[in-house]
C-alpha cells in the first residue's frame, strides 16, 4: 500500500489547542510541510508573536524564540543578523503584527531583512476574546465595537500586504484564503514562494492568510468558511502583490483573484 | 602590554565592548550618547560585527533579544527616554535569561528634561525597571578608564548569569578625556548551549517568558531570584576608602564620587575623619560593606545626583541607629566639592537633630 497523506515529520504528534474550525492549525502544517521539503529542521528558528499562535513550539519541531508583543520581527532581525544562513520566520497575528508592531514590520521590510512573515489575518484579536482589530472588518461586531465597526470612530481595515508590498526591500508580498481545499493548495504553492525568497537571500517575504477564528465570530465553522467567501475576501482581495523572483507574467495577482486585487 | 591612550568615555566604553567580543550593536539616536554609536558604527564592520540603527528603543532592545537568543554578545545604547523604551524588553529578556549589555548614558528626567549629568535613573535601572520580578546587572563606572572595564566586566556578568546588565553612566562620563590602559582583546565567551542555532544533532530548544501551568512562575521566579543571590554574593564591586576612626562616612557613586573624593582630601586636609564608600556595582549593592562600615562611624551622608534614590538602599544598608544624611542636587547641578565639604563639617559637628533620618 503507498501512503499518500502523512504528518510532516516537523509537524509534533500532538493534538492542537486551537478551537474547531480555526486555521492556525492549517497555516502550522502547511509550514512544517515546506520546512520539511526544503530540509530546514536543523537551520530554522520560529519567532511567534503573542497572540493564538504563540504555543508554536508546541507543535512545531524546531528552535523556538518567543518575542514581546509586536516585536517578533525585530527580534527575528537580530536572529538573522547573527545567523543569515538560518531560515527565520515570524509568525504573527493581526493585532500583534498590524497594530502594536506596525512600526517594527515596516522597518524590518524597508531594511530587506532577509526573513518570512507569517501574517494570519483574522479581523479580530482571538487569543485576547475577541477584540476589534485593525482588520476588523466595517460592520463586524466584535466585544469592543458591539454595534459594528464605524469608520468614523475606528477607521477602516489595514490592508498590510497592499501596504508592504511597494517598498523596496520586500521581496515577496501575497494574501491567500484557507476556506476550500483549492486555496490551501494555491496557499501551500504560495508559501514555497515565500520560503525561496528567503533561500535566495532576495529579501523580505510576507504571506498573509485570511483566517477563521469561529469562536470570537461567533460563527459554526461552517458559517466561517461562507463569511470568509462573502465578506472577508471583498475586503481583503487575494494575490500575489510583488514576486521579485518571478517572471513577469507570474508576478501579476492569479486569475481567478484579479477581479479583486488592486495591486 | 596593555596600551596607553587619551580616550573619551563613550569611546572607551565602545572599545571595551569590542574587547569583550561584542560583535552586534542595535540603537537609535539620542543625546548624550550618540557618541557610542557613531564610534561603533565604523567599528564594528572592521572586525567583522553589525551596526543598526533601529526604528527606536523599542526595536532596538528586541533585536538584541534576538541577536542574544542567537548566541551572540550584543548590546546597546541610549538615555533616560530611550530607555524607558526598552523596559519591555528588559522584561522579557530576564524573563527568558538572555544576557545583553544596555548603556543609559543619563540625562535629566522625568519627561524630555535635558541633557545634563544626572543620577535620577537610578531607581530604574537598579529595580529592573520593567514590569515582574527581576533585576538587572548594574554598574556604574567613575572613570574613562572605568567606561572601559566596566563595559567588558559587564559583558562578561551578563553571560556567566544570563542576564541583561547596565553601565550607568551619564554626559559627565561619556563626553570627558583621560588616559586609559586598553586591555589586549580578551575574547572568553562561555559555551551558550541553550542558544538558537538551529536544532542540529539535538533537540529543538526553546526562549520563552511564559508560564501559565500552574506552580511554573513561580518555580521560574525562585530560580531567577537564587542567581540574584548569588550575584549578591559573588559580584559585588565596591571602592572603599576607610579610616581607622572616623566621625563621618560618605557614600556616593558615578561621577558625584569624584566630587565626594576632592571633598574627602578637603576634609581631611582640615583635620577631619572622613570615610567613602563607591558603590561599583549598585545591583548587586555593596550593603554589608555598608552596615560594616556604619556600624564603626555612626553617621552616613549620601551625595547624589537626584532626589534621594542611593539614599534609600544605603538606608536600608546601614547599621541600626545610625545617623543619615542626604545631600541632593537634582537638576544637572554638580555638586561641588566645596559644598559637600561644608555638608560634611555641619554634620560632623552637629547633634542627631541634624540627621534626616535616623535607622
Ligand atoms: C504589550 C501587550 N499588550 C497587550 C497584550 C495582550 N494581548 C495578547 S495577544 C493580543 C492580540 C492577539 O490578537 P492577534 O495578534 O490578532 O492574534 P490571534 O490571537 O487573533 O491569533 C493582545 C492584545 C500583550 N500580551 N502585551
Ligand atoms: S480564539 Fe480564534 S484564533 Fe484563537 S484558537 Fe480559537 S478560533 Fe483560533
Amino acid at each position: 500500500m503507498q501512503k499518500i497523506f502523512a504528518r510532516p515529520a516537523t509537524l509534533l504528534d500532538t493534538g492542537f489547542h486551537f478551537c474547531p474550525g480555526c486555521h492556525h492549525g492549517i497555516v502550522h502544517r502547511l509550514l512544517c510541510e515546506m520546512l520539511d521539503h526544503y530540509g530546514l529542521r536543523e537551520r530554522a528558528v520560529g519567532v511567534p508573536g503573542v497572540g493564538c499562535g504563540v504555543f508554536l513550539y508546541d507543535y512545531i519541531d524546531i528552535d523556538v524564540c518567543e518575542a514581546p508583543h509586536g516585536r517578533a520581527t525585530a527580534v527575528a532581525t537580530g536572529i538573522k543578523r547573527v545567523q543569515p544562513d538560518h531560515f527565520v520566520f515570524t509568525y504573527q497575528g493581526d493585532g500583534d503584527l498590524g497594530a502594536i508592531g506596525t512600526a517594527e514590520v515596516i522597518h524590518a521590510a524597508n531594511r530587506g531583512e532577509n526573513f518570512t512573515v507569517i501574517f494570519v489575518n483574522n479581523a479580530v484579536y482571538g487569543m485576547t476574546g475577541g477584540q476589534m482589530a485593525p482588520t476588523t472588518l466595517l460592520g463586524q461586531c466584535t466585544t469592543t465595537s458591539p454595534a459594528g465597526r464605524d469608520s468614523r470612530n475606528d477607521g477602516y481595515p489595514l490592508h498590510l500586504a497592499e501596504l508592504l508590498a511597494p517598498l523596496e526591500g520586500v521581496a515577496f508580498a501575497a494574501r491567500v484564503s484557507l476556506h476550500t481545499p483549492a486555496h490551501v493548495k494555491k496557499a501551500r504553492r504560495a508559501l514555497q514562494r515565500a520560503f525561496e525568497t528567503q533561500l535566495e537571500k532576495r529579501g523580505f517575504s510576507f504571506l498573509e492568510f485570511i483566517s477563521a477564528c469561529p469562536t470570537n465570530w461567533r460563527l459554526t465553522p461552517y458559517q466561517s468558511v461562507e463569511h470568509i467567501e462573502k465578506n472577508m475576501l471583498r475586503a481583503f482581495p487575494l494575490g500575489t502583490y510583488k514576486d521579485t523572483g518571478a517572471p513577469a507574467s507570474a508576478a501579476a495577482p492569479e486569475e481567478e483573484d484579479t477581479a479583486n486585487a488592486v495591486l | 602590554m596593555a596600551k596607553r591612550r587619551m580616550m573619551r568615555g563613550s569611546i572607551a566604553l565602545a572599545e571595551g565592548a569590542i574587547t569583550a567580543g561584542c560583535r552586534y550593536y542595535f540603537g537609535y539616536p539620542i543625546t548624550p550618547q550618540n557618541e557610542i554609536s557613531e564610534h561603533l558604527s565604523s567599528r564594528l564592520p572592521e572586525v567583522g560585527g553589525v551596526f543598526l540603527q533601529a526604528e527606536s528603543e523599542i526595536a532596538s532592545i528586541n533585536m538584541m533579544l534576538g541577536a542574544a537568543a542567537a548566541g551572540a554578545r550584543a548590546m546597546t545604547s541610549s538615555s533616560g527616554p530611550g530607555i524607558s523604551l526598552m523596559q519591555e524588553g528588559l522584561s522579557y529578556m530576564a524573563g527568558s535569561e538572555l544576557p545583553g549589555l544596555v548603556v543609559n548614558i543619563t540625562r535629566l528626567g522625568p519627561g524630555l528634561g535635558g541633557i545634563a549629568a544626572c543620577q535620577g535613573d537610578y531607581w530604574q535601572a537598579t529595580r529592573g525597571g520593567g514590569h515582574g520580578d527581576y533585576r538587572l546587572i548594574v554598574l556604574a563606572p567613575n572613570s574613562v578608564q572605568e567606561m572601559h572595564d566596566l563595559a567588558i566586566r559587564a559583558l562578561h556578568l551578563a553571560d556567566q548569569y544570563r542576564n541583561p546588565a547596565m553601565i550607568l553612566a551619564d554626559a559627565i562620563l561619556g563626553q570627558m578625556m583621560e588616559p586609559v590602559n586598553l586591555e589586549p582583546p580578551l575574547v572568553e565567551i562561555p559555551p551558550k548551549p541553550w542558544a538558537l542555532t538551529g536544532a542540529r544533532g539535538r533537540k529543538a530548544q526553546l526562549i520563552k517568558s511564559l508560564y501559565l501551568a500552574d506552580g511554573e512562575m513561580e518555580k521560574h521566579n525562585w530560580k531567577m531570584y537564587a542567581k540574584y543571590q548569588r550575584l549578591q554574593e559573588a559580584e559585588v564591586m565596591v571602592e572603599e576608602d576607610l579610616e581607622e576612626q572616623m566621625d563621618l562616612l560618605l557614600v556616593s557613586f558615578g561621577s558625584c564620587s569624584r566630587m565626594v573624593n576632592s571633598a574627602v582630601a578637603l576634609a581631611r586636609s582640615r583635620g577631619y575623619r572622613v570615610g567613602h564608600i563607591r558603590p561599583i556595582t549598585l545591583f548587586p549593592f555593596p550593603s554589608r560593606e555598608i552596615r560594616e562600615a556604619s556600624r564603626r562611624v555612626g553617621k552616613v551622608l549620601t551625595v547624589e545626583m537626584n532626589t534621594g534614590q542611593m539614599w534609600e538602599d544605603v538606608r536600608l544598608a546601614v547599621h541600626p541607629g545610625t545617623l543619615c544624611r542626604l545631600l541632593a542636587r537634582p537638576g544637572g547641578a554638580i555638586p561641588a566639592p566645596k559644598e559637600i565639604f561644608e555638608e560634611i563639617e555641619k554634620f560632623v559637628r552637629a547633634g542627631d537633630h541634624f540627621a534626616e533620618n535616623i535607622c
